[in-house]
């Protein structure tokens, strides 16, 4: 543990301007749903009136889970009900960027010459993150007592979401330990963030099998019911699993060499098959793709799975069925794609992104000292990019529609192939970002959490409508419809067009 | 003989800062040329331009005929290169990348693909994750000489790699240039390793050429050590211009001079009569520490 200090005093050094802002934008957020939400139902007849709709709607129970009270305070807790998915991914990522990536970028080999302790750089990591929740949870306790609710509630509220970010970047030091490749840490992580999220989904969403929610660290933070039961049995639970995954990633920090992961090289082939520039951006891509795929795929089951139960529900109960008639027929399913349609996004920007790492890594100046001249070495993977999403939405839309019911399958597709050109913009400003500026580029993680905030929570903060149209998802219709399509798909091909042209221009900087 | 690289007055800047400031390197088909200089003098940024990465700022680049920006793809069927520092992807094996890099240049040599990574010692069927700075070097090295580019274009190809490996280098680089004379341009900084391979070499400073030329001619513009026994007393040695660190003890006196004033300084000895006389010819090191430091 020596050297603990020093370390952390340098993750404050390289993150202190992300740092800050992540943790003060997103717990700043929760109060201006109370003041929007006093803006929008100055009265509680029309509090209780929107709480009895979102109480009885699949899409929003499946987004935010359940809500049991119609108290300004409780509306709030539930409305920022996404908040620990985005707070254990953030927190995750942090974790993993200040330890594996370091390691396996040599970094660590450099400061573990130094005087510091085997654990020094897993613990200052941690520390950090959970400080930064603390942070979180402080801002976020304040500002709701500021804003008149009960001082109980605001400080669980504060402190669930604070565990909830706490819980997965524990889980991030343990996938940290588990492989040499900070890539394949991050998709592990991922991976059990979003099952943990799938599972309350449909432990909320079905309540026939309630039990599942308990399973899963997101439910058991949305189980607090901040402001209304506000019960401490679930943070006790998220604690325990905290502490358990320290110890286990600690365990695990002193059984394994520095620079190797718990999972094994094993020897590969002597010679090589890869052919071309394409055939290289395929085995780069391909372990990315299969994960999305299927990622998409077990989402499109429990879309389409809850979808049905909500029908049969529906024909047994009049009143919801009034409720979702009133919400638009399949309302779940098209917002249930809406949502598909961001993480398609999201993993549009990743695979494009990959022309930056490859860049910034030195392996694109090896490539282009070769014949391979720059357009064909940006299109290889920029196909990628593009097709990529498109196969994850068909194949998530796809097992959607068969599972809701054969006769749905037709409006699913459409919705999802609706999606396309949105994610496309988004891909195609990456590819601008790096074409124009490269070291840059990440800032398109910027577009896609500003996406994200538009359709989440666009509404309730009552921003104008232009901020919503910077959003392409905004123009994505319910369907298929010519118009948003030809003109969103001009645009990323405008946008994708310009970054081309500026990468060929420009200087490939030393890595 | 005809030009393999001919660039002239090179500039490169980024935004206010100068790189290069008018360099100067010429390389004949068929040579070995030594390209060197102290860290941050402008080596790999030349190196860059050559390679068509870097556009350059102003001056005159020629590269096997072309230009390196706009022929770059065309060039680069002819020529091989290998980094400084070697970075691969870290899920494909040694072999793969050597095989990749190899397809892409257009095929290579399978037989001396399998006869080079034997020499160098290097497990092909091991993830580049799992290899050492020396390995990484390796695994570019075996694919830059497998293949048939007419032009090697080698930024510091050494740095990581044991002595042994190096002499292997040394052996490789000499066979390959007897049996094809091929061209090289080599940047490196181990002296014994310029000295052995090439014929002629480029010293840069500052993004400056300051000394270009062969060996030899180099070893001219610079000072050779004199140590001497002498039967009487040297009178007027210390006021040539040219004679540096005179020390005179008694009969004995060392001191260094210029090529220049070589033969009036002997003369003085040995009308002073020489008992014993040793010179010593400047070593590449001195040459260099002057030059650097200058």
């Amino acid at each position: 543990m020596t050297g603990t200090g020093t370390l952390i005093r340098l993750i404050l050094r390289r993150d202190r301007v992300l740092l800050p802002l992540w943790a003060i934008l997103v717990a700043l957020i929760p109060a201006g749903y109370a003041s929007s939400f006093k803006g929008l139902f100055p009265t509680a007849a029309d509090l209780a009136g929107y709480a009895r709709v979102s109480m009885s709607s699949p899409g929003f129970i499946a987004l935010y889970g359940p809500l049991r009270g119609d108290s300004l305070g409780e509306i709030v807790a539930w409305r920022a009900g996404f908040f620990p998915v985005i707070i254990g991914l953030i927190s995750l990522l942090t974790v993993i960027r200040h330890t594996r990536t370091e390691e396996e970028a040599g970094r660590t080999e450099l400061i573990g010459s130094g005087i510091v302790g085997r654990h020094a750089a897993f613990a200052a990591a941690l520390i950090t993150t959970v400080g930064a929740n603390l942070v979180l949870f402080a801002i976020i306790s304040v500002t709701m007592i500021g804003q008149g609710q009960p001082v109980g509630g605001s400080v669980l509220l504060g402190l669930s979401f604070a565990l909830s970010g706490c819980v997965f970047a524990a889980l991030g030091a343990v996938t940290a330990q588990l492989s040499g490749s900070a890539r394949t840490a991050r998709s592990i992580a991922i991976v059990v963030l979003g099952v943990a999220f799938v599972l309350r989904l449909a432990g909320d969403v079905d309540t026939g099998v309630s039990w599942l929610s308990w399973v899963s660290p997101i439910g058991w933070v949305q189980h607090v019911f901040a402001y209304g039961e506000n019960d401490v049995l679930p943070l006790l639970l998220a604690l325990l699993l905290v502490a358990g995954l320290v110890v286990l990633g600690s365990v695990l920090v002193s059984r394994r060499d520095v620079g190797e992961g718990l999972i094994a090289a094993r020897p590969g082939p002597a010679t090589g098959t890869i052919s071309g520039p394409i055939g290289l951006a395929w085995r780069l891509h391909r372990g990315v793709l299969t994960g999305w795929i299927l990622g998409f795929a077990a989402l499109g089951l429990v879309f389409g799975g809850v979808a049905s139960s909500i029908a049969d529900l529906a024909a047994d109960n009049s009143d919801l069925a009034a409720i979702l008639r009133r919400l638009g027929g399949n309302s779940f399913l098209v917002g249930m794609i809406a949502v598909l349609g961001l993480i398609a996004a999201a993993y549009g920007v990743q695979a494009a992104l990959r022309l930056r790492d490859e860049e910034a890594t030195g392996h694109t100046e090896a490539i282009l000292a070769t014949p391979v001249g720059r357009l064909r070495w940006l299109a290889s993977h920029v196909v990628f990019s593009l097709l990529g999403p498109a196969a994850a939405l068909l194949v998530g839309g796809l097992l959607c529609g068969l599972t809701a019911g054969g006769h749905q399958l037709a409006t699913v597709l459409g919705a999802a192939a609706a999606q396309l050109p949105a994610v496309w913009v988004l891909t195609a400003l990456t590819v601008l970002l790096f074409g124009a500026f490269p070291r840059q580029a990440s800032a398109a993680w910027g577009a896609v959490a500003a996406c994200f905030l538009i359709l989440m929570m666009g509404a309730v903060l009552g921003l104008d409508q232009w901020v919503l149209d910077l959003s392409p998802f905004t123009h994505v219709g319910h369907g298929l419809s010519a118009t948003p399509f030809v003109t969103l798909t001009a645009i990323a091909a405008v946008l994708a067009t310009a970054g081309t042209l500026a990468f060929r221009h420009r200087d490939i900087p030393s890595a | 003989m005809t030009e393999a690289i001919g660039v002239t007055g090179l500039v490169k800047s980024f935004g206010r800062t100068q790189v290069l400031n008018g360099l100067d390197l010429h390389v004949e088909a068929g040579e070995v040329h030594g390209f060197l200089g102290p860290n941050g003098a402008g080596k790999s940024t030349t190196i860059r331009i050559l390679l068509g990465l870097m556009r350059r700022s102003g001056g005159d680049v020629r590269l096997l005929g072309g230009d390196p920006w706009s022929d770059a793809t065309a060039l680069h069927r002819r020529l091989a290169y290998v980094p400084g520092d070697v970075t691969l992807w870290p899920t494909l094996t040694g072999g793969e990348v050597i095989d990749l890099l190899g397809q892409l240049r257009g095929g290579l040599n399978r037989r001396r693909r399998d006869e080079l990574l034997d020499r160098f010692d290097l497990d092909p069927r091991k993830k580049a994750r799992t290899y050492s700075k020396g390995n990484r070097q390796k695994v570019a090295l075996v694919a830059a000489l497998a293949s048939d580019a007419e032009l090697l274009i080698l930024d510091e190809p050494t740095s990581g790699l044991d002595p042994l490996m190096e002499e292997v280098f040394r052996q490789v680089v000499l066979e390959e240039h007897r049996r094809g004379g091929r061209t090289v341009l080599l940047s490196s900084h181990i002296l014994t390793e310029v000295e052995a391979l090439c014929h002629r070499l480029t010293i840069i400073r500052e993004g400056r050429t300051v000394e270009t030329g062969t060996l030899a001619s180099l070893r001219h513009l610079t000072r050779t050590t004199i140590d001497a026994e002498l039967v009487g007393a040297v009178n007027g040695l210390g006021t040539l211009p040219g004679v540096h660190d005179l020390r005179v003890d008694d009969h004995h006196v060392t001191f260094d001079v210029d090529t220049e004033t070589l033969e009036p300084a002997l003369r003085k000895l040995i009308d002073a009569g020489v008992r014993s006389l040793t010179s010593k010819p400047p070593t590449l090191e001195e040459l260099f520490l002057r030059q650097y430091a200058r």
